[in-house]
């Protein structure tokens, strides 16, 4: 048993308070990763589920067990820290018995359980090297071994990766992955900022910011259908676009007339109440294709492209820096700068918010009436 | 940019060169005091330390035999001698005229009331045609150069004779208990300051901190009382507690900053591994505050091996209890004319601080915490 079960947690710094009742279960086994921007409280979030942060209010279940004043050492979890915080006057080898040393184990298991550890991870040749003869990958190795070792209900990643150069990060992500296959039981729990990860490693991400939880689903969940417009432009790169307008026509397929001029459809149903109404009409960049036909679609002058080879970014408006859109364009489109271009999208790659909030199912607003 | 780098290497330059000074500014003197102590107490008082390696020059004044005690040889009624010892030294120049006394080179013949005086390089000299009937011997002006001699009779003098022996180790007494005390108390107490979160932690903080600017002197006759009142006295335990209280806000500081700047995430990270607050103190914290444990037991370690004020005021002077200072306070009162005396005793007292640092000094600069964190 080594699910967690987040009851409205709260948490306050004195009369601040930077996380308001996120109530989430993360199931046994589960890859559940936390993102959001810098200061949104995700590790904060995970620093109170190792014990590390005293819970304001709301209750914490690790295993069916409420563990709200269980100190961190007997919460059977083991974390890996952005630092790494590896013991620098310890071996690599003592690194990683320390904790079962601590436990008082049996030297021989202790010595097995190192050995296990450092097969698994290749590190058997730097078991006698102390942590600053390591590279950044190999520290990071340590780090994890010295959570393995210790054999957690659940692990916990406050950016483990953040550290390392863009090659190693990969290549780190991938044994992070590997390692969760070879732990089918352990519950992880993994923070980072980067939607990469969170996309390529997790089972369900929860999307958190400013303290709240905004979305909790598998990583396509996320990206195919985003509760709102937060969400939709955290996942994805570049950033789905938003574009204002007005509702004109309703039904199984609601069309709507664009503030800049244009129109698109998509296959978001809306009910006739709607008509009339301001939303914002989400479109990836990726979505996004030229059109010479102006009915469905809309108009712009490309201020900038940035020819990639296997794709094309094509900003548009007066100011790149603030693109009035952006669409991401298969293959090479050279002289688009400057021009004036036609855009349009398939409807069912069409979103549409109002007040924040996806029309999709209106599954905003049903998460808020059910608390 | 070059020109920023030409600015860089001759600023660079100029440091470099300030430093050096500053190395010999200060260690001149102690040079000097090193030599002194292992010259021949005659040689320091007519020539400069920086002379003891060249002979040394020196005019003494003897006189011949008297004449009484002539010799006959080949039939002439000579007197013969040595002006010193053969061997000691050489002689450069002579005279037989106070006005004079370097107006002959050895080996010459100087006329004088008659007689002929010869005094040859090795000190030995020859009076002819002296006249019998005189009492005393003449008067020989002597240019003396002594060859360079080093010794080690001044330290043998100094700890065996002078009682500098015995209060060496009486300081070794006051310094080490003194030393160790402080620190093992400063490192719980830092520890605590620096990472258990209690009510009014940074009131006691600032109250350490406001006692680093108390003058201790301000404490001693209080502290002197309190000891006779509670019955200890004078004695090592006095001096010892005494040493530990003024030590302590320098040591608690000094420590709880450098501990607060360890890594928040190898604290939790060892919390998180199961360990106890005692456990993260002892396994985690100590080790990888050894640097600071280093350098506060060098200051602390000086402190009171120099120190002579405290010493007065809660040891007594006797044999058992007189500490170095006090020991040279003493010498300089009754020998301060003897600088081989005092140059020794000097040496002495600054031997054992010196191995102290250069022992310690490697845990001074080594980052313990390369490798830590990223």
């Amino acid at each position: 048993m080594s699910g967690l079960r987040l009851n409205n947690l709260c948490k306050l710094y004195g009369e601040i308070q930077v996380l308001f009742d996120i109530s989430l279960e993360i199931e046994e086994g589960e890859f559940m990763v936390f993102v959001g921007p810098s200061g949104c409280g995700k590790s904060t979030l995970l620093r109170m589920i190792a014990g590390l942060e005293t819970i304001s209010s709301g209750q914490l279940e690790i295993g069916g067990e409420l563990v709200n004043d269980v100190p961190p050492a007997l919460r059977r979890i083991a974390m890996v820290f952005q630092s790494y915080a590896l013991y620098p006057h310890m071996t690599v080898r003592e690194n990683m018995a320390f904790a079962l040393r601590i436990a008082r184990l049996p030297k021989d298991q202790i010595d097995a359980k190192v050995l296990d550890a450092a097969r698994m991870l290749e590190l058997e040749p730097y078991l006698d090297r102390l942590p600053k003869a390591l590279s950044g990958g190999q520290r990071q190795r340590v780090a994890i071994g010295r959570a393995i070792v210790r054999d957690p209900r659940v692990f916990l990643f406050d950016e483990p990766l953040s550290n390392l150069d863009a090659a190693l990060r990969v290549q780190t992500r991938m044994e992070i992955a590997e390692l969760k296959e070879k732990l089918p039981r352990t519950t992880m729990v993994y923070v980072t900022h980067d939607q990469v990860e969170a996309m390529t490693l997790a089972h369900r991400i929860a999307v958190l910011n400013a303290g709240r939880l905004e979305q909790v689903g598998s990583p396509l969940d996320l990206y195919l259908r985003p509760d709102n417009e937060f969400v939709a432009r955290f996942i994805g790169s570049p950033a789905m676009n938003l574009l204002p307008g007005r509702i004109t026509g309703t039904g199984p397929v609601t069309t709507v007339a664009l503030s800049a001029g244009g129109r698109l459809r998509s296959s978001v149903p809306s009910s006739d109440d709607l008509k009339g109404a301001e939303v914002n009409v989400g479109i990836r960049p990726e979505h996004l294709r030229l059109s010479s036909e102006p009915v469905d679609g809309f108009s712009g002058r490309v201020h900038t492209t940035e020819v990639l080879g296997d794709f094309t970014l094509a900003y548009l408006g007066a100011d790149p820096r603030s693109p009035d859109a952006i669409a991401k364009l298969n293959g090479v489109h050279e002289g688009l700068k400057e021009a004036e271009v036609t855009l349009t999208a398939s409807p069912n790659q069409v979103h549409l918010f109002k007040d924040g909030k996806s029309l999709n199912s209106r599954r905003g607003e049903a998460m808020e009436s059910t608390p | 940019m070059s020109q920023v780098a030409g600015q860089g290497r001759s600023f660079r330059l100029a440091v470099n060169l300030s430093a050096l000074a500053l190395v010999a500014l200060w260690t001149i003197p102690t040079a000097g005091l090193l030599v002194t102590s292992f010259r021949d107490k005659d040689q320091i008082s007519v020539s400069g330390w920086w002379t003891a390696l060249s002979a040394s020059e020196e005019n003494i004044i003897v006189r011949t035999a008297p004449p009484s005690s002539t010799t006959f040889e080949d039939g002439e009624r000579v007197l013969v001698g040595q002006v010193f010892e053969a061997g000691a030294a050489t002689i450069s120049a002579f005279g037989v005229n106070s006005r004079r006394p370097t107006e002959f080179a050895p080996g010459e013949t100087a006329v004088r009331g008659g007689a002929l005086i010869r005094v040859d390089a090795d000190g030995s000299y020859r009076v002819s045609g002296v006249d019998p009937g005189l009492d005393r011997g003449t008067r020989l002006f002597i240019t003396k150069r002594s060859p360079p001699r080093f010794t080690l009779e001044n330290y043998d003098r100094v700890v065996f004779s002078e009682g500098l022996g015995r209060s060496f180790l009486n300081t070794f007494t006051v310094t080490i208990p003194a030393t160790i005390i402080p620190i093992l108390i400063a490192a719980f107490a830092a520890y605590a300051l620096a990472w258990i979160e209690f009510p009014g932690r940074t009131l006691l903080l600032a109250a350490v901190v406001g006692l680093l600017v108390v003058p201790l002197q301000l404490a001693l006759i209080p502290l002197l009382q309190l000891h006779n009142s509670v019955g200890i006295g004078k004695a090592y335990l006095g001096i010892w507690l005494a040493h530990t209280g003024f030590g302590l806000p320098l040591a608690i500081y000094l420590l709880r900053n450098f501990m607060s700047a360890l890594p928040r995430d190898i604290i939790e990270s060892a919390r998180l591994d199961g360990c106890t607050e005692f456990h993260v103190f002892r396994s985690i914290v100590l080790p990888l505050s050894y640097p600071a444990l280093a350098s506060f037991a060098i200051f602390q370690f000086l402190w009171v091996w120099n120190d002579l004020l405290v010493a007065t005021v809660f040891l007594g002077n006797t044999e058992e209890q007189l500490v170095m200072t006090g020991r040279l306070r003493e010498l300089l009162g009754s020998r301060g004319g003897d600088w081989e005396i005092l140059a020794a005793s000097a040496f002495v007292s600054i031997a054992v601080p010196l191995l102290v640092f250069f022992a310690l000094q490697r845990h001074l600069v080594r980052g313990l915490l390369a490798g830590a964190v990223k």
